[in-house]
């Protein structure tokens, strides 16, 4: 599916070639789409390789992960819902990278976001299923948005480094989590699994009419839009922006650099938060050890690939919950590990930084200087 | 009868052979990290390296049947991982710590996939030294049978310092560290010490990752490393880039690594996922202490993108 939309992506930006000011006029916007995509072929070329390496046809692979992604109606229905705590994740790291920060700790926010919407919905128990939702979003908002507040206040005020912080409160966030699902907080009932109580049928957020895709999709697009206008259309959007490209300029003109991160590292984790709310209202229905699914650290790549744009997020976002939901298939029809997912990740990144370096070089993009 | 009359020194005693034990990879990670760091690039993709160093060291050792062999091949995985992020580093404005976290992921979900057959075979293992014949009690035997790796790594801090100080190539890696500029005026290539400096650096780590597969624990599996790889990094920055303070902090993080087990052996079992996560509060801890919003860290390579 990727290959297609790259091709396209090259015919449109060849088809208009008789017109010489066009190509210097967008070249920048497409080089945006063009790299990217490209990174993702190469990227999906070299996982080819490395299947044919392991004697599976590599032709059936992007068969199966474009019929496991995007084949059906039922695979749509996978991929999105996988797509919508991504989307939540990446803005995590999205929004602090407006300001120069890389946050990678999106999985722990998200495991106390859900911890602390798990406990808003027990603590609630008997009251309105409305009230019961209302509650958990804010809850693991909140607990979210604390968690990597904290890691924003650690730089801010201690020179401690967010990227290495926030990624010891991804392990310190399991281990609550771990002590609270095995003890305190253990429903009895639970014996192989060890979890929490269930928040009760009538509390879930259940799905879009029509569709098996849960709500939690519309939570995402929505936080994504609102992440968008808020940095690219608001005041404190633009006062971010500076901040992150030259921080002696923002402190010269009287901005309140501290504040900045601050709020900016809560609403970060709070998205985060409130993935994992989603997941506990949407999918588990408790919190247990299977809400540590990897999504916060897909959602870093997410994030990287849409170059931090929230918008970019969104179609990022469903294209990475596509290949992990053709992970299934793959395991089934090819006997490939369920860590196939992983490698192509990986891959993918790392193909993604490389093609950093051809910004501005590709020389028939190139405007007149 | 002496486990008797040894009592809650069992605590103290298990954390100070856990210390040994646990403290091994922590070790081999900082160190190289340390290499790295003092070139001017950071390297954060070490937790892939260790996860990729485990799992190629217990497939090698279960193939060829030579724990050693294993040794070897994580060191040259753990250098072709530092290959290939000083060879993407080098492009034009490209980020090392991005680069970094994506070979995490990338490391660690290769060595799932490759690793998957090897889940269930038994790998021969190194062998460990008795220090402890002397004595009778069994828990103090337990507590000095050490491994080889360990005295290699306690031999190596040293070494490394007085080579940071007083060879060639270690003024050459501090003059990258310090200002590339300088390193350029003088005729080297930058970007050449800064591969070969990571490069050992992986290897190191590869070796890291040797010993808890091979080792302690002692067998491969995907949950074999949560974080050391990470922690290793960040006690880097605490260590003040200096290979002795490294040798010294990892032993106080593997003592805080083997609390939650020694714990849980005299029956304190509640909190015992709290106690694991000891390292990482640790970490944070003289992170938070011992950073400055104010100044730039003593003893930090000006070229670190991670201090500026």
């Amino acid at each position: 599916m990727t290959t297609e939309a790259a091709e396209s992506v090259e015919a449109a930006g060849v088809a208009p070639a008789a017109d010489p000011g066009f190509l210097q006029r967008y070249g920048a916007s497409i080089e945006y789409i063009l790299i990217p995509g490209a990174a993702l072929v190469g990227a999906l070329a070299v996982f080819g390789g490395f299947i044919a390496l392991y004697g599976k046809n590599p032709l059936d692979l992007y068969f199966y992960m474009y019929y496991g992604a995007f084949g059906t109606w039922f695979s749509w229905q996978n991929t999105l819902t996988r797509a919508a705590p991504l989307i939540l994740t990446a803005l995590c790291t999205a929004l602090p990278a407006q300001l120069g920060m890389v946050i990678i700790g999106g999985e722990g926010a998200l495991l106390i976001g859900a911890l602390s919407a798990t406990s808003a919905a027990l603590a609630l128990q008997g009251a309105a299923p409305i009230v019961v939702q209302i509650a958990m979003v804010i809850a693991g908002m909140i607990g979210g948005g604390l968690w990597i507040t904290l890691s924003g206040g650690l730089r801010q005020y201690r020179g401690v480094n967010e990227t290495i912080s926030s990624l010891l409160l991804v392990y310190i966030a399991l281990a609550i989590l771990n002590h609270l699902v095995e003890g305190p907080m253990r429903d009895p009932a639970s014996l192989n699994k060890p979890s929490t109580r269930e928040i009760g049928a009538t509390n879930m957020i259940g799905s879009i009419p029509g569709t098996d895709v849960h709500w939690g999709l519309v939570f995402g697009l929505v936080a994504a839009v609102a992440a968008y206008v808020l940095i690219y259309h608001t005041t404190f959007g633009f006062a971010a922006r500076v901040a992150g490209g030259n921080i002696r300029a923002a402190k010269i003109v009287g901005l309140s650099v501290g504040k900045l991160i601050l709020t900016v590292c809560f609403l970060a984790g709070s998205s985060a938060g409130l993935a994992g709310m989603i997941e506990v209202a949407a999918v588990q229905g408790r919190t247990n050890a299977n809400l540590a699914a990897g999504y916060g650290f897909t959602g870093i790549l997410v994030a990287f690939l849409a170059r931090q744009n929230p918008l970019a997020i969104i179609p990022v976002a469903i294209l990475l919950g596509g290949i992990s939901a053709s992970g299934g298939l793959l395991q089934r029809r090819l006997g490939l590990p369920d860590a196939s997912v992983l490698v192509l990740q990986g891959i993918i990144f790392v193909f993604v930084l490389a093609s950093d370096a051809l910004y501005g070089r590709i020389g028939f993009l190139k405007g007149k200087t | 009868m002496a486990d008797a009359s040894l009592g809650l020194w069992t605590v103290p005693l298990a954390v100070f052979g856990g210390a040994i034990r646990v403290s091994t990879p922590f070790l081999f990670v900082s160190l190289g990290e340390c290499i790295t760091e003092r070139s001017g690039r950071i390297n954060l993709g070490l937790e892939g390296t260790l996860v990729m160093g485990a799992m190629s060291a217990y497939g090698i050792s279960y193939l060829s049947g030579s724990p050693w062999l294993g040794v070897l091949a994580a060191g040259i995985t753990g250098a072709l991982f530092g290959a290939l992020h000083a060879g993407i580093c080098s492009l034009p404005r490209v980020n090392d710590i991005a680069v970094g976290i994506a070979l995490m992921l990338l490391g660690t979900g290769l060595a799932f996939f490759l690793g998957k057959p090897l889940i269930e075979p038994t790998a021969a293992r190194l062998p460990a030294i008795d220090f402890g014949w002397w004595s009778d009690i069994p828990q103090v035997r337990a507590a000095l049978r050490i491994n080889v790796l360990f005295l290699i790594g306690v031999a190596i801090a040293p070494l490394l310092y007085w080579a940071f100080r007083t060879t060639r190539w270690g003024l050459l890696i501090r003059t990258a560290g310090e200002s590339a500029d300088a390193a350029r005026a003088m005729g080297h290539s930058v970007l050449l010490i800064r591969l070969r400096a990571t490069m050992v650096g992986g290897f190191l780590a590869g070796i890291g990752g040797s010993f808890l597969s091979l080792f302690y624990p002692g067998s491969w599996n995907e949950g074999l490393s949560s974080g050391q790889g990470i922690t290793a990094v960040a006690l880097v920055i605490f260590a003040r880039w200096d290979p002795m303070l490294c040798l010294w902090a990892s032993l106080a993080f593997g003592g805080a690594a083997a609390l939650g087990p020694a714990l849980q052996s005299v029956g304190v079992t509640s909190g015992y996922h709290l106690f694991n996560a000891a390292p990482y509060i640790l970490t944070l801890a003289i992170m938070i202490i011992t950073c400055s919003p104010k100044r730039t860290l003593t003893g930090a390579p000006a070229e670190l993108s991670i201090t500026r």
